[in-house]
């Protein structure tokens, strides 16, 4: 029994390293490969960096360039448009969906399958798919000579271009927020229908004073998400568009790529980074500003 | 509360039309890549393969190297779950189970990263990963991507419901700190360890970006990359793409279809990708 408070010291010891040990490798591979370069790029960010010569310090130079640069702004506003079109679009037809999988349909689990199915599949095999689809060869060329109507190119059309990268995003995207909005909807109170219905309301009165107000947190969620999904868009363009024809569909993260690597200018590059954190960064505030932090 | 038979019919006819839309997609490549040449650029297009045809899949093979592509893919995807697996675990066990100096700090950091898309960080990334002598390394599509926040975090919910007074009794009975994680915290998180399993392997398995940024010699090239690579050329084979795109999906179909249930159920209750 003696040795009693030196074994509960001991243990004690013990106890307070254990946490820390188990913590470090997380821990070590997130700082190295996350917290260095998020401050490494604000670092470069201030400077002029090729990658292979020495940084030469140009304080807000990369900064002001920025500012008179048309190229970024206007991949920035394609980027902002893009954004406005796709989040809406991915909301409407998600929730569209999760309410109809909700309902009491028969093959409810093989509905849900063929939705979230394109949620499992890489951007870039989305982008060939669709690719495919809009070729000049494809299938809705097909359908348009059949109905007496001209071949299109349609991703050599800035126009039509935009319109297939949307289309491609939503169909990849519907899955994965459609089963945050039945998780959602299934946990609404069935009673509160049930009362509105005894007070005469109809289903779309229902709908707009019980669902909709009820869905804020999941709404929150789903806007916020696909709303930064859409400002980070790349890979998705590379392969169904490359980004053309003639830059329609060349948005920020492409454009930041581009000056980078291929440009080789890693300051300026690592200030557009920073400037799209920023603006990334007010918009997730301001959505969550706005909805009052989702709570009803 | 019944539903009228004008409603359900309508509920019928849109889930169809709309699932209609979300599965053709797929079947018309799927079905595109059994076809020979002459019929897949021929116009209009045909519906089924008349001439069923795997030479696209062996040409993809013999001529585009793409065994080797896979391999590494699923070298990556299945050692990079490992780990992942193992030190978010460890994490979300110290950071849920133990009060310590930091926990909370730690914690937030990792949460507020998940802020940080790696889209803004690629540059810096890049000069990390040569410094650290594993850029063109398959080490670098292992090591750097397991340590998400999203798996610590979601590892950590977990936990917190696990009664503390359990890891109590085993150390009265003498168990040390890696014993109880080892034969009570990883069996007990079996669960959120499987649906994390999944999201590991199709992050790593669909990964483009990092990829990109961390590879430029084309043997150690993932499937994905091979494949944007051939978008790359500019005469499109659309023959091998197609079969590419075929085979590529065949690892997250397998992942899809035996854990379907488990994967939507955990999804809907996380909220997390």
């Amino acid at each position: 029994m003696a040795s009693q408070p030196n074994l509960i010291t001991k243990k004690k010891r013990k106890l307070q390293i254990a946490p820390y040990l188990f913590v470090l490798p997380n821990l070590l591979i997130f700082t190295v490969f996350i917290v260095v370069p998020t401050l490494l790029g604000v670092i470069y960010s201030f400077h002029n960096y090729d990658g292979l010569n020495p940084m030469k310090f140009s304080g807000f130079d990369n900064y002001a360039y920025i500012f008179t640069d048309d190229k970024f702004w206007s991949t920035l506003g394609k980027t902002l448009t893009y954004a406005i079109i796709v989040v809406p679009l991915i909301y409407a037809c998600s929730l569209g969906v999760a309410i109809l999988l909700v309902q009491q349909v028969i093959m409810k689990g093989f509905f849900r399958a063929i939705f979230y199915w394109p949620t499992m599949i890489s951007f870039i095999i989305v982008g060939l798919t669709w690719r495919w689809i809009f070729g000049e060869l494809g299938i809705i060329n097909a359908v348009m000579v059949a109905f007496d109507y001209e071949q299109i190119t349609f991703l050599a059309n800035p126009f039509f271009a935009k319109v297939a990268v949307i289309i491609a995003a939503v169909w990849s995207r519907l899955g994965f927020f459609m089963v945050l909005f039945v998780a959602g909807l299934l946990a609404i109170p069935k009673d509160f229908y049930e009362a509105a219905h005894l007070d005469g309301a109809s289903k779309v009165k229902a709908f707009f004073h019980i669902t909709l107000p009820l869905l804020k947190p999941t709404t929150l969620l789903v806007v916020m998400l696909s709303m930064i999904e859409a400002f980070k868009a790349y890979p998705l363009m590379f392969a169904l568009t490359g980004g053309g024809p003639n830059k329609a569909t060349t948005y920020i993260v492409q454009y930041i790529y581009e000056t980078g690597f291929a440009k080789q200018e890693l300051g300026l590059a690592s200030a557009m980074s920073v400037v799209l954190f920023i603006i990334i960064t007010i918009f997730t505030v301001l959505q969550f500003k706005l909805t009052k932090g989702g709570e009803n | 509360m019944t539903p009228s038979k004008f409603q359900k019919t309508l509920t019928y006819v849109l889930l169809i039309a709309f699932s209609a839309l979300w599965l053709f997609p797929v079947l018309w490549i799927f079905l595109s890549s059994f076809k020979n040449n002459t019929e897949l650029y021929q116009f209009p297009p045909t519906f089924l393969p008349q001439q069923f045809t795997l030479e696209h899949f062996v040409n993809a093979f013999e001529k585009g190297n793409f065994g080797k592509y896979f391999l590494n893919s699923a070298i990556v995807a299945i050692t990079s779950t490992i780990l992942l697996l193992l030190i978010n675990s460890m994490a979300g066990y110290a950071l849920a189970k133990y009060k310590f100096k930091g926990g909370t700090f730690i914690l937030l950091a990792f949460i507020s990263t998940l802020m940080i898309p790696l889209e803004v960080i690629m540059i810096p990334i890049f000069k990390v990963l040569s410094f650290l002598g594993l850029y063109n390394t398959l080490l670098a599509l292992i090591i750097p991507p397991a340590a998400t926040p999203t798996g610590v975090f979601m590892l950590r919910q977990y936990l917190l419901t696990i009664p503390n007074e359990l890891l109590e009794a085993a150390r009265i009975d003498g168990a040390g700190e890696w014993k109880i994680y080892w034969r009570i915290i990883l069996p007990l998180c079996q669960p959120i360890l499987a649906a994390l399993a999944i999201f590991s392997f199709m992050w790593r398995w669909d990964d483009f970006l990092w990829p990109l940024i961390a590879i430029s010699d084309p043997s150690k090239y993932t499937v994905q990359l091979a494949l944007s690579n051939f978008i790359g050329e500019f005469n499109v084979d659309w023959g091998s793409l197609l079969a590419m795109s075929v085979i590529t999906m065949i690892p997250v179909l397998i992942v899809f279809l035996i854990f379907q249930k488990h994967l939507v159920n955990s999804m809907a209750t996380s909220g997390m990708k």
